[in-house]
């Protein structure tokens, strides 16, 4: 990927103002799928005690994440929108590190998109969270 | 025997009001995404002003199914610590000054939350209210519905799993 495609995927993220918000940023993508980053950031705490993340941020950039996913699939027309979106979350995020979040689009029909996505932080060997669902596609 | 006079009811809905104050307050993503609760009773209603920093599609516009899913999500776990502070205080075991997360307050874990998306988050207020199906000693089941200018018209539904939080006296 050439740095000026990673610009331009990285505007395509500023240009969704929510996604800015939590300081998303774009790492890198392939053929239906996407690997994206959000910082660690003490407004983001769900759980004063410990410090760790709150669960909407983490699905906030699952959904993301994915819906980027489905774009990046070769079949892809037009826009999408999350149909519905489960997140299992495993474990708590390590308190001062990004979360990393790749999405897969595995199948996609003329309709609809089914994605997976898996979220980590640097402690690497077990997931923070992981997701599944299924998105708009061809409208 | 004498009877008790009964407690002024202002007294008992400033003490329930500044429970739930100082619960919302110290949650800070919360207050990053500008959410809101109010309270009938014991009964709670969650409340996302809308703000452009909320936004996923601005060519509709629409809100991002990440703020719905964050708005709902949090929903639930205020509910649930609701009704587990609310049993606390209602029973004079805790005062509202005594809450303080991590020490007299162990919060819920989320576990799994799924959400439906039912029509695309118009550039409104959000209103939703959570339910607990069941809650047992470690885990709960709760769902929650949002709306915006129609009751009746939901634009996203949720549900999930949650581990039990704990009040510590």
């Amino acid at each position: 990927m050439t740095e000026a495609s990673k610009d331009a995927a990285q505007a395509l993220i500023n240009a969704l103002p929510h996604a800015k918000a939590l300081g998303m940023r774009f790492i890198s993508s392939s053929e239906g799928e996407v690997t994206m980053e959000m910082p660690y950031d003490p407004r983001f705490i769900g759980d004063p005690a410990t410090g760790v993340i709150h669960g909407g941020a983490v699905y906030a950039l699952l959904d993301t994440c994915s819906g980027a996913a489905v774009f990046a699939h070769p079949d892809h027309k037009g826009a999408t929108a999350t149909i519905d979106l489960r997140v299992d979350y495993m474990r708590p995020a390590a308190p001062g590190q990004p979360i990393r979040a790749t999405a897969t689009c595995y199948n996609m029909t003329r309709t609809v998109a089914f994605v997976r996505a898996i979220a980590t932080d640097t402690r690497d060997d077990k997931p923070v969270a992981m997701a599944s669902g299924t998105f708009v596609t061809g409208i | 025997m004498a009877k008790m006079t009964p407690e002024p009811v202002q007294v008992i809905k400033q003490r329930r009001d500044v429970a739930l104050r100082r619960l919302v307050a110290s949650i800070p993503y919360v207050n990053f995404m500008g959410i809101y609760f109010e309270r009938r009773g014991d009964e709670l209603t969650a409340i996302m002003p809308f703000r452009d920093d909320l936004v996923g599609n601005p060519a509709l516009p629409a809100l991002h199914g990440g703020a719905t899913a964050a708005f709902l999500e949090i929903a639930s776990v205020i509910e649930l610590t609701w009704s587990t502070l609310w049993n606390a205080i209602e029973n004079d075991h805790m005062a509202p000054d005594d809450i303080e997360i991590g020490k007299t307050l162990l919060m819920p874990k989320t576990i799994d939350f799924t959400v439906d998306y039912l029509r695309s988050g118009l550039p409104r207020d959000g209103y939703a209210r959570a339910r607990i199906n069941r809650a047992g000693r470690r885990y709960a089941s709760v769902s929650v519905e949002a709306w915006q200018d129609n009751r009746s018209r939901l634009f996203a539904t949720a549900s999930g799993h949650f581990i039990v939080p704990q009040v510590v006296t």
